[in-house]
């Protein structure tokens, strides 16, 4: 019975820590340059992490990113909220799509959006499809609700990168 | 001190016979389990309610541990002892630990312990759910403190406003961990309401009137009454912002409906009835503080009483002082500070009336009593702040300063902290058998009223000098350094006039003399008994026929004919406390407890998942069925075989 | 007794030195207040010197060796003086506190009005955790937007509009009136006025979340004339710079991230997440009063804001130091 509990408290703590830090100063900020992800290979910190996610969704609005794809509906860009990434879903494909731009109209960010924001709002575009953990995941926002809304979605399983057109 | 002489008729050899064997029939039919097993299915009141008194002391040493890290980082500025993230958590938890875990549980433990006692009984009516109520509190407090541990501390102050404490402005588990805390220790103080209301109304003494009820015990029940009226408040509001984190409603969210003034009037509606829970058990140890060290009865005593009631109801008409800076008509600005001013009468006629009694008395100067005559000064003091804040004008300078943190401070401390250091020096030699020490008493009393002084008085003048509340830092060369030295020096000082005392309490546990059962000479009927007292309380249930009986010369009958061999109490009248039947208690039961893990689980569960409440509910399910399975005879059965 | 004589020296000298804003008035509203302040305090001290002096009394008169027997039958003319005493007690607490009722209302509805000059219209919107400032006008093309100072004419009334977009914030200025709330959805309004010529500081005064410590704002109050010069002056926008360091640091300022967040007028820089920097160069302060709006600081907050103010919702950047120096001439330039 010790053991278990032990160990369940171990578990415990290493989640809630990890979800709960706010970790205000990057170790490295990056230039002022577009960077390539070819350096992070692996999972994005800021998605382990509830803070970091609710910064990306102040960014979203705050860099108009809901211009283009509202709420994550989609408008003069795609949707960010299905399962269909028309160049993938990974952390590291989010980010080249954020700093690098996409054709067809998707900017490019990079140097202009600091290196750490980036990450952040890649956190926060992952979960518009439910693909963090629920409990670091946004809930609803403070402003007109977003429908449908984010934590009452169901996760969808996000399918291989397609080229097909929209 | 020496014990008032008192006529005891020679008991002859036959009736001490008798009463010899009913005192071993009710020890066998009374007593809980001992250890480990007692501490989870007792139910007896007393030892309930020590535990709850330790616990709640236990939490206000790490409240208390929380504000020294907030002055020692607000003793320089620009200091960076903590950062702003930690700090937010650490004064959240401080006001929540204090507030939560510690001021409403130990008032209403003291209640637990003593109302059996004052008024003549066995036991609290509901001796099972009384145990419940103590683990529900303990699981809230140790869930809290847990997340506190682990960086998930509640980070949006005791009070969570919204938006800030919304799912857009505080992200992860942190408010929602408040809002389980609340609903836990809500949950608790309900039960200990329930035990004491029903307690109070139904099982007194014969002869015990209401007019005759002592002044603590009128405290506890307009205290009881009002925690059964405000609580409910909290519990909506903070479920409501649960389900606005977890369930998207939009109860606070102005876009879509909401409101976040909403969260500010339910929140109030039960945050200043709160303060008035915390006080006014206080305003009954210092009333039974002043008549026992005065020698005489409390000077107008139906005053007192009305006084009590008064605050009770208007303590539920005040809220609004605590929004005057978010724009109010101006009717609605004037009848609140109307009534904030109001409540300053009742409170006055109780002042005055200890003071009429002192006057008149002769007064004995404990270390109980000074601190009485600590919280007098103090209490007088807060209050006339207290009077000042209630002004809008005013308080839209200093709402949300250190003024107003300086108030509550000398209310909470002066006017609730202090009775209740002195009720632990006057009561302890009941609890334990033995006496405190004297000297350390009053040395615990003058070092920690300096150190309260030095350390919250300057807080007005901080407040007058523009310093806010809740601010991890200030700047420098802005006039708010030096106070700030001499609160955090302050602080150091009370820090050691509390240790002066709970170092008191540990030398009484060890080497207190063995105290009788009443050393400081008292009226009330405690004292009527051993120290401590058995399980059963009273050998026979004394009845009462004036308002001290101790202090009465006449012979009091008393009752007989309770059957010794089970758990029985007499049920009495509500208003004149004539004998109505005979009621059968239930003994120790591990239910409560599973009812309490039951219902842990679920809330614990419900923070991430709103299934929580349907495994709680389930499990609730099995363990209140056992709880309640009938066992032994019917209780008609029982009546008839009654000789 | 001595202690509060000593205490409330210390406050009257205290206040004398102007570091008590709240005692230290500078326009009619705190006036007001202030003057409220005195009545009550001077009663509150008569009233806790009495009820002390009565307490010390009533314990020291008769010393006892032994504790005297309990007397459950008082004395019934004791108990009739008492009840007099009492009475008067409570009757005097009624009085006192119908008079402060009376002084407090009329102290609210002086608040409530204003002089009969058109006031000043600004509307302070409360971010997490910066003050946006807009001077209003009919026409808007002539309204000023700016951050964390608002400067207004000496003698004119100053219509305060209180607005929130994120969290309940309160504008208080304490040398010219007392706080009002701003509440997401509860847009409110004040009106203050200085009398004086003069500087005063303000701040957040309801916790706001990690950095509600370091939202300040200062309120300068000019003569008529300098105060309508200083405000066309913020009309007029910006002009791209044409010497050459400057020219660099605005190119800077546009390919970077601050274009993105920050406003310039006249520039294309048309951000609304952080302050409007159209004339960042005539503020006294940075970072809502956190910093002195010098190059130095300037220059470590532009780099690093996260060690002055964690949590701050401006990024850390990196810039050379040519680009970072360029920046700064153009930011100077910016007055």
């Amino acid at each position: 019975m010790k053991p278990l509990a032990l160990v369940l408290c171990a578990a415990l703590a290493l989640v809630a820590c990890q979800r709960e830090q706010r970790r205000f100063s990057e170790v490295a900020p990056s230039s002022g340059r577009p960077t390539h992800p070819t350096s992070q290979a692996g999972p994005n910190p800021a998605e382990r992490n509830a803070w970091a996610t609710s910064q990306g969704k102040q960014l979203y609005q705050a860099y108009n990113c809901d211009g283009c794809h509202a709420n994550g509906g989609g408008g003069i860009g795609p949707a960010l909220m299905d399962a269909r990434w028309r160049y993938g879903s990974q952390p590291d494909d989010i980010y080249a799509s954020i700093v690098e731009g996409r054709p067809n109209g998707m900017p490019a960010f990079g140097g202009r959006i600091p290196d750490q924001q980036v990450w952040q709002l890649v956190a926060y575009v992952r979960s518009l499809s439910g693909q963090p953990r629920f409990d670091i995941r946004p809930t609803r926002s403070d402003h007109m609700a977003v429908k449908p809304s984010e934590q009452a979605r169901r996760p969808e399983r996000p399918q291989p990168a397609s080229q097909e057109p929209r | 001190m020496s014990a008032p002489a008192r006529r005891r008729l020679a008991p002859d050899p036959a009736e001490a016979a008798r009463e010899a064997l009913d005192r071993a029939a009710l020890e066998r039919a009374w007593s809980n389990p001992a250890g480990f097993v007692g501490w989870l299915t007792s139910a007896n009141h007393k030892s309930v309610a020590i535990r709850m008194i330790v616990t709640a002391f236990g939490f206000f040493a790490l409240g208390s541990a929380l504000a020294a890290v907030m002055r020692l980082q607000l003793a320089r500025p620009e200091n960076h002892l903590v950062g702003p993230d930690l700090y937010n958590q650490i004064f959240t938890m401080h006001g929540s630990t204090m507030m939560f875990l510690f001021a409403v549980p130990v008032m209403e433990a003291f209640g637990i312990y003593l109302v059996p006692l004052m008024i003549g009984t066995r036991n609290v009516a509901f001796p099972r759910m009384n145990n419940f109520g103590y683990w529900i509190y303990l699981a809230g407090g140790l869930m809290v403190w847990t997340a506190f541990v682990l960086n998930i501390g509640p980070d949006a102050g005791w009070f969570a406003y919204v938006p800030l404490s919304g799912p857009a402005y505080s992200p992860g588990k942190r408010v929602d961990l408040w809002a389980q805390l609340i609903t836990f220790t809500e949950i608790a103080a309900l039960v200990a309401a329930v035990e004491i209301v029903v307690t109070t109304l139904k099982m007194r003494c014969p002869g015990m009137s209401l007019n005759r009820m002592p002044l603590f015990v009128w405290a506890m029940l307009v205290t009881a009454f009002m925690v059964i009226f405000a609580m409910p408040a909290i519990m909506v509001a903070s479920t409501m912002l649960a389900m606005d984190r977890m369930v998207d409603t939009h109860f606070f969210n102005p876009a879509e409906g909401g409101d976040a003034l909403l969260w500010q009037h339910l929140f109030w509606f039960f945050g200043h009835p709160e303060v008035y829970i915390i006080f006014i058990p206080a305003t009954g140890f210092v009333s039974t503080l002043v008549s026992t060290f005065s020698r005489r009865r409390i000077f107008g005593y139906p005053a007192m009483v009305l006084a009590l009631i008064a605050t009770g109801f208007l303590g539920f008409s005040l809220w609004v002082h605590h929004m005057f800076a978010t724009g109010l008509p101006l009717l609605g600005e004037s009848f609140f500070t109307a009534a904030s001013m109001m409540i300053a009468i009742p409170s006055g006629i109780q002042v005055f009336c200890w003071l009429a009694t002192l006057r008149s008395g002769r007064v004995v100067l404990r270390a109980p009593l000074l601190f009485a005559l600590g919280f007098i000064a103090l209490f007088v003091l807060g209050g006339l702040t207290g009077i000042m804040l209630a002004a809008l004008p005013l308080d839209l300078q200093v709402h949300d300063t250190y003024f107003v943190v300086a108030h509550f401070h000398y209310v909470l401390i002066g006017g609730a902290l202090f009775p209740l250091l002195g009720a632990v020096l006057f009561w302890l030699p009941k609890l334990t058998g033995r006496m405190p020490s004297e000297r350390l008493g009053r040395w615990s009393f003058a070092v920690t009223f300096i150190g309260f002084n030095l350390t919250f008085f300057p807080m007005h003048l901080l407040g007058l000098g523009g310093m806010p509340r809740r601010v991890y830092t200030y700047g420098p060369g802005v006039g708010l350094t030096t106070g700030n030295v001499v609160a955090s020096a302050g602080a150091a000082v009370l820090a050691l006039g509390l240790l002066l005392f709970f170092a008191n309490v540990a030398w009484t546990l060890r080497r207190g003399a063995p105290a009788g059962d009443d050393p400081w000479g008292a009226e009330t009927l405690e004292w009527a008994t051993t120290s401590p007292p058995p399980a059963y309380n009273f050998a026979y249930l004394p009845t009462v026929d004036g308002s001290a009986p101790l202090w009465s010369t006449r012979e009091r009958p008393v009752v007989t004919g309770l059957r010794t061999d089970v758990r029985e109490v007499l049920i009495t009248d509500g208003i004149d406390a004539t004998p109505d039947h005979r009621h059968r208690l239930d003994g120790a039961s591990i239910w409560p407890f599973l009812t309490a893990v039951a219902a842990t689980i679920g809330i614990v569960t419900a923070l991430f998942t709103p299934w929580g409440v349907t495994i709680g509910a389930l499990l609730g399910l099995i363990t209140l069925t056992g709880w309640f399975w009938p066992r032994g005879a019917p209780e008609h059965a029982i009546a008839e075989e009654q000789p | 007794m001595t202690r509060v004589v000593v205490l409330v020296i210390a406050v009257i000298s205290a206040a004398c030195s102007g570091r008590m804003p709240v005692l230290d008035p500078a326009g009619p509203q705190a006036g007001r207040i202030a003057t409220y302040w005195w009545v009550s305090f001077w009663l509150s001290v008569v009233i806790l010197t009495a009820v002390l002096a009565f307490l010390l009394h009533a314990v020291t008169r008769r010393r006892v060796l032994v504790t005297p027997p309990a007397s459950p039958i008082e004395d019934v003319r004791t108990e009739r003086r008492l009840t007099l005493g009492v009475s008067a007690a409570v009757g005097a607490t009624a009085l006192t506190l119908v008079v402060l009722l009376v002084t407090s209302i009329a102290t609210g509805r002086a608040l409530h009005t204003f002089g009969g000059t058109q006031p000043l219209t600004v509307e302070v919107t409360g971010h997490q955790w910066w003050w946006e400032v807009e001077y209003w006008d009919p026409v808007p093309s002539q309204r000023v937007r700016t951050a964390n100072e608002i400067h207004i004419p000496v003698g004119r009334p100053v219509l305060v509009k209180t607005r929130s977009l994120d969290v309940i914030h309160s504008f208080w200025v304490p040398g010219l009136h007392g706080k009002k709330d701003n509440i997401p959805g509860h847009p409110s309004s004040l009106v203050l006025q200085a009398d004086r010529v003069g500087t005063f500081g303000g701040r957040c005064a309801e916790f706001c979340g990690v950095q509600h410590a370091h939202m300040q704002l200062l309120v300068i109050a000019d003569p008529p004339d300098a105060f309508e010069a200083w405000l066309q002056a913020q009309r007029r926008p910006a002009a791209i710079p044409t010497d050459p360091a400057a020219h660099r640091g605005f190119d800077v300022f546009m390919q970077g991230p601050c274009a993105l967040c920050h406003t310039v007028l006249g520039t294309p820089a048309g951000g609304r997440t952080g302050p409007d920097l159209t004339h960042l160069g005539s503020r006294t302060t940075l970072a809502a009063g956190t910093l002195p709006n010098t190059p130095g600081h300037l220059a470590g907050w532009i780099i690093d804001p996260q060690s002055e103010k964690p949590g701050a919702q401006m990024p850390a950047n990196s810039f050379s130091a040519d680009d970072l120096s360029a920046l700064l001439a153009f930011l100077g330039g910016l007055q």
